[in-house]
């Protein structure tokens, strides 16, 4: 028993790089002393103790809990409790999580990418490489070391490559050549992360911290480059949220004509049938979760639809040529939807949860691109493109355009036109609802929701040129890339104001906007 | 008239022979005999919260908090024998109509004091309507400071019991020497930035590295300020956020923060204006870290704490409302309110403003506040980290209470002034230079 015990020992020491003879003090994690929970994680980091990549993963994950007798235990994710030190299964009443504090999240982090440097997932290996690179871990060098040389994967071999050189510049112990290599290894891979490891070398040899200069500006010069795509991303982004907003305007105020100032109501509720769509489905069905976006866009189109059918019906078709009195109208209306929101669903924001694959970034070159932004600009040219093909393609669509562009011939060839009126309606503001749909996705699901959009529509339509929905998509994406070009340099109150007076200038040039409607639908 | 006559026939000889004593003295006759005909009814509290607009959102909770405390206190018997009566008007997020409505409270319906206010533009709004007419308002969000009224209490944080205490934070435990200052554009993150970057520079800090940056209200697209800040944190010095974004643009800036992948262990974000109540819109797993500085957290743990979220959730039938600091700051400013008047023994403003410097409450984190001389309120601080279920863990406390500094001793034209309503000195704004008062309340140019 003793020689199995010996040959065990044996066997821990090499794998540990440097075994400590005493137990390793687990206590320590349960107190509320922040600065010795951080040592503690650093102690257990390098521990070689066999049970200490449980231990802290478990505290990363929230999942270490402490009894009332300051027993560690760890919370498994199946509601199984096991004591944290002997991995043995317990029972124990009056756990507590274990709060952290950001310094103990770092430490706990760099003693991770060390310990997980061996994992046998590659996603693992890679992240914890990363780790070590954004910690600069000293501690980890030797485990790097032996982790390169085992390393088969191409990917991660470069990853702690680079977390090898960040560790090899933070040593004090490396030689000139060695910190020479690894500047050059951080300046290839090019990104802000090396830039930022590279400004901030200090106490380097004076060569050393030369070339780690050059790689700073080199570095800082591609990126600039980046910066501009990633304007132009930006751009994009703002660019299509404006259409989403905007699109359903375009066929009430610019097909219609009708000024709908409750036109941003629709979009506030389309936002909430999002909400009580999510709800429903946490209630019910919580694994549809995912899909809970796309159930809830046709169901805010047909919602926001019907809303807006009931207001034609009810209310505008008796104002039809009387634009003040619709824009009272309407405006009346849409505080008396904000305020039934209010009423229904109280003052304060809505959680709206982002599903999982619509959170996060990824990286394309140098360009981070979110993508929940990357679905918005997707989500619109597919809203986008199914108008035009009603519009063009459907029997509908015809009927439509045939009503606006002369009422009365399109009355005498037997459409019936109030229907027309009513449904064109319904369909601008079930685009509106849709809309909301996405734009719950990056703004607060409140009853003011809409009044933000309201004003951005209309300026986007009327910029476009009124009655063109071509004008309005590409209305929409001019303002957004000049906004987001204009916002870095005057600051984003300045940029506002100066992208509204170059509208308002180019509309005193060019009055009907970018593409006016010519011919005979323009005196219509 | 006939029926104030009447009430002094019925009101017996002491008070009456009180009354001609004072009248005798004063030359008020009239005045104490109204005194004495508005002492049968109920005492009027003003609430002058937004219940519509932009800050509803914030607001309509301060609202319901004060119904509790003074059904609390009716429950309880009264103030000097009389019932309190809340009254509550609606300045819906309007700045000017603030101003209207908190006429309307003081000389219409004549309420002894008035709660209420969230923005500094809103409480700029009301001030001088509240030294005209001799009001009393008891104003309980953290502001920039820069004003001493004899009319106002602020019962929330001065920068110093919370913007200065959060950056020494950051500077001593992250290491933190560059900041970008990000805020709404309006006067309560232009005065506090124009504080921290006077500190800041006084600390040693470079203007190369401090970045900052306004945003309308309600902002909603974050994407290229946040970008920004990334590549400002990447000069290689530990960079951190301080935010005075105000409002529920915080929402959408937090997400892009997430989204981003801006964790806290790298560029830590601090907020003065962030609470539970704005985290409640918004899945908090990526923001675990980033930080928050208050006087006041829901999860603290503190007897008292426990049983006023008890009472409030009794209170609202919702187990699930949050509770937040400006909350804390109206239990502490109604409680004095009610301690000065009975100290006073009555609610006319002049005595009760004189008697409620001293007084002192508890406040919800388990120790004792006091009203200062200066019209403000002795606080901890404290700074939370954000949680994943919305709450914040408290990584750092002040050891004791903090007092108020209401001029800045960081702004050149502040630096010599102090505020102490007691007589002889009763003065807002004292130049300690020259010893002279600089008159009103506002801030001498």
């Amino acid at each position: 028993m003793l020689r199995l015990l010996v040959v065990l020992c044996a066997l821990l020491v090499p794998l540990a790089g440097r075994a400590q003879p005493e137990a390793p003090d687990y206590a320590a994690l349960a107190g509320h002393d922040y600065e010795a929970m951080r040592a503690a994680v650093e102690r257990l980091g390098t521990s070689g103790d066999p049970r200490a990549a449980t231990v802290l993963g478990a505290l990363q994950a929230g999942r270490l809990v402490v009894a009332p007798d300051h027993a560690l235990y760890i919370r498994n994710p199946d509601g199984s409790v096991v004591e944290a030190v002997s991995g043995k299964l317990a029972e124990a009443r009056g756990l507590k999580e274990i709060r952290l504090n950001n310094a103990v999240r770092r430490a706990l982090d760099a003693a991770l990418g060390g310990l997980r440097l061996f994992s046998p997932d590659p996603g693992d290996r890679a992240a914890a490489a990363e780790a070590v690179f954004r910690n600069r871990d000293v501690g980890a060098l030797p485990a790097l070391d032996r982790a390169l040389a085992k390393e088969r994967d191409a990917g991660v071999r470069q990853v702690m490559a680079e977390a090898r050189a960040a560790a090899i510049l933070a040593s004090p112990g490396s030689s000139e050549s060695e910190r020479f290599a690894a500047v050059a290894t951080i300046r290839a891979r090019g990104d802000l992360e090396a830039s930022s490891l590279l400004a901030s070398l200090t106490g380097q040899p004076p060569a050393v911290a030369a070339a780690a200069h050059a790689g700073v500006v080199a570095i800082q010069r591609v990126l600039q480059l980046w910066d501009i795509l990633e304007g132009v991303f930006y751009g994009l982004s703002l660019g299509s949220v404006l259409l989403l907003a905007a699109a359903g305007l375009a066929i009430t105020f610019g097909v219609m004509g009708v000024i709908n100032m409750a036109h941003g109501e629709m979009v506030m509720l389309g936002a909430y049938v999002t909400f009580v769509v999510q709800e429903t489905i946490r209630a019910n069905a919580p694994q549809l979760f995912g899909a809970s976006l796309l159930i809830a866009v046709p169901l805010a189109f047909l919602f926001a639809g019907a809303i807006g059918i009931a207001i034609e019906r009810g209310l505008i078709r008796f104002l039809y040529g009387r634009p003040l009195e619709t824009l009272l109208a309407t405006w009346g209306l849409s505080l008396i939807l904000q305020q039934a929101v209010r009423s229904i669903f109280g003052p304060t924001n809505q959680a709206v949860s982002t599903p999982d694959w619509m959170s996060g970034a990824g990286m394309l070159g140098g360009l981070t691109i979110t993508y929940n932004r990357l679905a918005i600009i997707v989500f619109a040219v597919l809203v986008f493109a199914g108008l035009i093909a009603v519009l063009r393609a459907t029997p509908l669509g015809l009927q439509m355009r045939a009503v606006t562009q002369n009422r009365r011939m399109a009355a005498a060839m037997g459409i019936r036109t109030p229907r027309i009126d009513a449904l064109t309606f319904g369909l601008g503001s079930g685009i509106a609802g849709m809309a909301g749909v996405a734009l719950s996705q990056i703004d607060n699901v409140s009853p003011n929701l809409g009044q933000g959009y309201i004003v951005d529509s209309f300026l986007v339509v009327v910029f476009g040129g009124v009655g063109n929905l071509w004008g309005t998509a590409l209305g929409a994406l001019t303002l957004g890339i000049v906004n987001k070009f204009l916002e870095p340099v005057a600051g984003a109150v300045l940029g506002k104001i100066v992208v509204l007076v170059l509208v308002i200038l180019f509309i005193q040039r060019f009055p009907r906007g970018m593409f006016p409607l010519r011919g005979r639908a323009a005196e219509a | 008239m006939s029926s104030d006559r009447f009430m002094l026939d019925r009101r017996g000889f002491g008070r009456l022979g009180m009354g001609l004593a004072a009248a005798a003295g004063l030359g008020a006759f009239p005045r104490i005999i109204r005194a004495a005909a508005a002492e049968t009814g109920p005492i009027k509290v003003g609430i002058l919260h937004s219940l519509s607009g932009t800050m509803a959102i914030s607001e309509t909770t301060l609202k319901d908090v004060m119904l509790m405390l003074i059904a609390d206190q009716n429950a309880k018997g009264g103030l000097l024998g009389r019932k309190l009566e809340a009254v509550v008007v609606d300045p819906a997020s309007n700045w000017p109509l603030f101003a209207e409505k908190a006429r309307r409270l003081i000389s219409q319906d004549k309420c002894a004091a008035v709660f209420g206010c969230w923005t500094s533009v809103s409480r700029k709004s009301v001030l001088p309507v509240f030294e005209e007419l001799n009001g009393i308002l008891f104003y309980p969000v953290q502001y920039e400071g820069q004003e001493c009224s004899r009319n106002i209490f602020y019962t929330g944080a001065a920068p110093n019991q919370q913007a200065i205490p959060a950056v020494d934070y950051l500077m001593r435990e992250e290491k933190v020497q560059r900041w970008v200052l990000a805020g709404t554009d309006y006067v309560y993150p232009r005065t506090t930035n124009q504080i921290l970057e006077a500190y800041l520079k006084l600390k040693g800090v470079q203007p190369a590295d401090i970045l900052i940056n306004y945003t309308p209200f309600g902002h909603s697209d974050w994407q290229n300020i946040v970008a920004q800040i990334k590549q400002f944190g990447s000069a290689g010095k530990k960079t951190a956020v301080v935010s005075t974004i105000n409002g529920d643009a915080n929402v959408p800036f937090y997400k892009e923060l997430g989204n981003q992948g801006i964790k806290a262990t790298d560029i830590p974000v601090v907020a003065f204006s962030v609470g539970e109540e704005e985290l409640a819109g918004i899945d908090t797993k990526p923001l675990v870290g980033h930080l928050a500085a208050w006087n006041y957290f829901e999860s603290v743990d503190s007897p008292i704490n426990k049983a006023f979220i008890e009472k409030w959730h009794a209170f609202t039938k919702n187990p699930k409302r949050t509770t937040n600091d400006p909350m804390e700051a109206h239990y502490i400013g109604f409680n004095m309110w009610v301690k000065a008047v009975e100290k006073a023994a009555a609610t006319d403003p002049d005595p009760v403003i004189d008697a409620a410097i001293g007084v002192t409450v508890p406040n919800l984190s388990g120790g004792l506040s006091a009203m200062m001389p200066n019209h403000h309120v002795t606080k901890p601080v404290l700074i939370g980290e954000v949680q994943d279920d919305g709450q914040f863990n408290v990584v750092w406390q002040t050891p004791g209470l903090v007092v108020a500094q209401e001029w800045s001793p960081y702004v050149a034209e502040t630096r010599d002034l102090i505020g102490d309503w007691r007589a002889p000195l009763s003065c807002g704004n004292l130049n300690v230079k020259t010893g002279k008062c600089g008159g009103g309340a506002r801030r001498p140019t």
